[in-house]
């Protein structure tokens, strides 16, 4: 468990799942990926840690990834095999909202 | 956070796509990637502390933009229609510095201390024959990664500051990965000494939108070009789709079918011309956006179904919405306040206090003007509807104050531009024994007409109070504005002041 920031960017410790945080809730989160915890991107993957059978639903490139309640939001920077999830519930796909091209 | 982020990102999505032309030259996602790790290797090669790129829209501009960020270093586009005086003077400013410009720049900048020039062919042959190595750029989001200098038109210009977290941040408040289609091309008409230029090269890359460079604006090239490219998108200021629509005149329509979505901003947009626009691109869609350098481009944005919603109702207090910058990006958070900060509600004038993760307020040497409470002060004045949609007003430096009454210069050129003889005007506030400031209206006629300094002192007496009435009025053949659409209103108040 531990409280998130928007900007940090973490990584999966068993798929090359990558996220961005965009948005974090006040309170302390457990995020897991594949079923294991995200490690920060200086951490070193542990050896043989394979994704979980029910959290293999994967992870796709830009997208965003959300808790039912909206207050937490990740960016994949990087897909995978594995799935997220926050406090054990898994991240829904955020529906995108394009706004129109400004620049 | 860093903008090479945003390209890595291009790069493993959609590679092979092409991410930028230049006349009969392209690079595709993966080459630019490629190209900015081999450049980045060069500039800290150079010792160099920041890069500039002085030189028209060239490959040498998204491939510096984000070597520059793989490097570390800040990137400074400047203005190439500078003198060589004050180039040189910014050159001292930023050095030691790594230039790239164009060939017959490169002797008379050769003297400058702790400056390497290289011409912008010599940059891309190293760019794009190296390979692009380890991704080794920092992850540090309060690094800077553009250095923008102000066009300075009263001391020296002063460089805002864009750091990394404020432009990615603004990309993933603003923009969808990977959104645009195959056949999507958007022309970039814009300087790169522009926050729009810039904006421009981070949104389509994150988007997925092919970039087509117009090296210098003209009417004709900007055509030309869309027709060729068969660009589906294209962002201009006033002064461009101004002359865009004048060159067409009465033709039918552009004849540029595949355009399908035209943005402008920067400037204030006479309605005449937008207008004139909705009828010679009529398949596509219109957004207004604003932004300023400061808040890294656009804040609010005027879309295609605000334009429809206003042109389309009776009420006229949702028409007048079409003279919006519509409302704000969910990412940002617009008050309007009064000058003690106070904040006003929906339809008082005050001034626009923007915040957000995009917002820099930041001038390099003099700090952040963001105040504790995440809020800069834009120096716009404007108000809020009721459904929030903003009106902008000008600049709160503008604002007239006759005998202690606050009156601005938008609200009195809007009722000029109305009569029938006025192609163009500014208002501006002259120095007046007994009132302070007095109104001033310098005005440009249309071919063909003329207007008596009586007749516009008695259409505006018709149309607002009477201390708005002009007590000066001149005729101009025309007034100055920058290369980007910017009324020079310090340069009208020196003319007027020495005539």
């Amino acid at each position: 468990m531990a409280q998130l920031k928007a900007g940090t960017r973490l990584k999966s410790a068993v798929c090359t799942t990558e996220v961005m945080v965009i948005a974090a809730p006040k309170d302390d989160v457990s995020i897991t990926c594949g079923g294991a915890p995200l490690l920060a991107m200086a951490d070193a993957k542990p050896e043989g840690g394979a994704v979980a059978a029910d959290a293999n639903g994967g992870t796709l490139l830009g997208k965003r990834y959300v808790n039912a309640s909206g207050d937490l939001e990740l960016l994949c920077t990087k897909a995978g095999q594995g799935a997220l999830a926050a406090n054990g519930a898994a991240l829904g796909l955020k529906e995108a909202k394009p706004l129109p091209s400004s620049d | 956070m860093n903008l090479m982020m945003l390209l890595e990102m291009a790069a493993s999505g959609f590679g092979d796509r092409v991410a930028v032309t230049n006349g009969a030259v392209s690079l595709t996602y993966q080459q630019l990637f490629d190209a900015a790790g081999s450049a980045a290797r060069v500039i800290r090669a150079s010792g160099a502390e920041r890069m500039a790129v002085l030189d028209v829209s060239s490959l040498a501009v998204p491939v510096g933009l984000f070597a520059s960020s793989w490097a570390g270093r800040p990137f400074v586009p400047l203005n190439y229609r500078l003198t060589a005086d004050e180039v040189e003077k910014l050159l001292e400013r930023i050095a030691p510095s790594y230039v790239v410009t164009e060939s017959g720049r490169v002797a008379s900048l050769a003297h400058v201390a702790s400056t390497s020039v290289v011409t912008r062919e010599a940059f891309l042959d190293a760019a794009t024959s190296g390979t692009a190595g380890e991704p080794d750029w920092s992850a540090d989001a309060d690094d800077i990664a553009i250095l923008l200098f102000t066009s300075g038109t009263t001391g020296a210009p002063k460089a805002a500051v864009l750091r990394q977290k404020h432009l990615v941040s603004y990309i993933f408040g603003s923009v969808e990965f990977g959104a645009a289609g195959e056949d999507e091309a958007t022309l970039v008409s814009v300087p790169p000494y522009h926050i729009a230029g810039m904006a421009a090269i981070a949104s389509s890359v994150y988007s997925g939108r092919r970039i087509v460079q117009l090296p210098t604006f003209s009417a004709e090239s900007w055509l030309e070009t869309a027709r060729r490219e068969k660009v589906t998108h294209a962002f201009v200021v006033p002064t461009m789709l101004a002359r865009i629509v004048d060159l067409l005149g009465d033709a039918a329509s552009a004849e540029l079918p595949s355009l399908e979505a035209l943005a402008y901003g920067g400037g204030k947009m006479p309605q005449s011309v937008i207008e004139k626009a909705l009828r010679l691109f009529p398949g596509a869609d219109f957004t207004n956006a604003y932004g300023l350098t400061e808040t890294s481009s656009t804040i609010a944005i005027l879309g295609p179904e605000d334009h429809r919603a206003a042109i389309a109702s009776d009420d006229p207090a949702v028409r007048r919405r079409l003279i919006s910058v519509g409302r704000p990006l969910p990412s940002v958070e617009v008050q309007i306040r009064d000058e003690n900060g106070a904040v006003l509600g929906p339809n008082q004038r005050g001034e626009v206090y923007v915040s957000g993760e995009q917002v820099s307020g930041e001038y390099l040497g003099r700090g952040s003007s963001v105040g504790s409470d995440g809020f800069f002060p834009t120096r716009d004045g404007g108000s809020m509807d009721d459904a929030g949609y903003l009106f902008l007003e000008g600049r709160i430096d503008d604002i007239i104050v006759r005998g202690g009454e606050n009156m601005s210069p938008g609200e009195i050129e809007d009722v000029l531009l109305e009569h029938e003889a006025i192609a163009d005007c500014a208002v501006v506030g002259v120095p007046s024994e007994q009132w302070g400031e007095a109104v001033a209206a310098v005005v440009v006629t249309k071919p063909g007409q003329k207007a008596s300094i009586e007749d516009l002192q008695a259409w505006v007496k018709k149309h607002l109070r009477s201390s708005r009435t002009p007590e000066r009025i001149e005729f101009w053949e025309s007034l100055p504005y920058n290369e980007t659409g910017k009324l020079l209103r310090r340069q009208v108040r020196a003319q007027l002041a020495g005539g």
